[in-house]
């Protein structure tokens, strides 16, 4: 079946995110869109997925456990799990290795961990859109070998994209596929046809999340079907 | 100036033995981001980055630049000092900031271009 995806949003948990961006809104407004899968991608964090995935699972949307780590080049690198689990696991890999510059909400904005009534159960200190001083090729070799998906994200992008960073794509790394943002020109990387692309809003406000405007050929709106044709 | 000059000049410590350092430097260049250095760059360069990924090795031999200096105390890791080594480009690391090697670079009369 065609599934509609939006596989790159953040939470109120990002320090960029709405604060309308809480676990009940962001799911209900993606049933409202039509879609039939999402990705929580949270800067280097994982920890808004466990309320998440209780909403989802309620409405029977699909969840697609994500992150978006920000890398020692400040590369922005998207990472898949096929369960919560393993985002979490990976999201404390990660912390020690962001550094220890605590938030400013009056700047970057509150970083709200909530529980699946929206109640504010937590507020991270740490600020979660650093670089984390681990190298995107090493970041890459560990999702993966944890059975994850590394993807760069928004590559055609002009900030913390992998072609701004790093000036092409590097021939030597693996990575799973390539995230091209919607509203750039994709520049001609002769290295970017060998991957397979996604197209996501990075919907940081409820009303940027697609619409049933992505599709992706997958057996089910799930994370193992999503896995399926990724690695196909 | 040549790289060993430089390398007198700022205490540099060359981590690419193999490379010669009789090689002129054409002028000097900071910057991190390495789509604008492809822009940028010119042969024979001595660039200043905290980047040390692969990549850079790449855009170097590319630009077929002179050598590549990391500041801060910053290390190159040891395949990124291989490729280097192979494609003839000086590494260089240094406790220096990039502000203070382009002081001492400009104050020697390495041009800015």
């Amino acid at each position: 079946m065609n599934c509609a995806v939006d596989l790159h949003m953040h939470s109120c948990l990002s320090p960029c995110g709405d604060e309308l961006m809480t676990p009940n809104n962001l799911s209900k407004m993606s049933v409202l869109k039509g879609l039939d899968l999402i990705a929580l991608t949270d800067h280097n964090t994982a920890r808004q997925l466990p309320a998440t995935a209780k909403v989802c699972g309620e409405l029977g949307l699909g969840l697609l456990p994500g992150m978006e780590i920000t890398t020692r080049e400040e590369v922005h690198l998207l990472a898949y799990f096929r369960t919560v689990e393993e985002a979490l696991d990976f999201s404390d890999f990660l912390y020690p290795h962001l550094p220890p510059i605590p938030n400013r909400p009056d700047y970057f904005g509150h970083q709200w961990i909530m529980d699946e009534e929206d109640e504010i159960v937590e507020e991270e200190e740490k600020l979660l859109i650093s670089a984390v001083d681990l190298s995107i090729d090493s970041l890459a070799k560990e999702i993966i070998g944890r059975g994850g998906l590394a993807i760069p994200a928004h590559i055609n992008r002009g900030s913390n994209s992998i072609l701004s960073a790093l000036g092409f794509i590097p021939p030597f790394t693996k990575f799973s596929g390539l995230e091209i943002a919607r509203s750039f020109p994709c520049p001609p990387d002769p290295s970017i046809g060998k991957y397979k692309h996604l197209h996501s809003s990075d919907a940081h406000r409820l009303e940027d999340i697609l619409e049933r405007e992505e599709f992706l050929p997958l057996a089910a709106p799930t994370p193992e079907a999503f896995f399926a044709y990724m690695l196909s | 100036m040549t790289i060993q000059q430089f390398i007198d000049l700022t205490n540099a410590k060359l981590v690419t033995p193999e490379v010669p350092t009789d090689r002129e430097i054409s002028c000097g260049y900071t910057c991190d981001l390495l789509s604008w250095v492809m822009a940028h760059g010119a042969a024979d360069m001595a660039w200043i980055t905290v980047q040390t990924h692969m990549n850079v090795v790449a855009v170097a031999a590319l630009m077929d630049m002179a050598a590549v200096i990391a500041p801060e105390g910053i290390t190159f890791e040891a395949e990124v000092i291989e490729k280097a080594q192979e494609e003839g480009i000086a590494l260089l690391e240094c406790g220096e900031t990039a502000y203070s090697l382009c002081g001492k670079m400009i104050a020697a009369g390495v041009p800015a271009d």
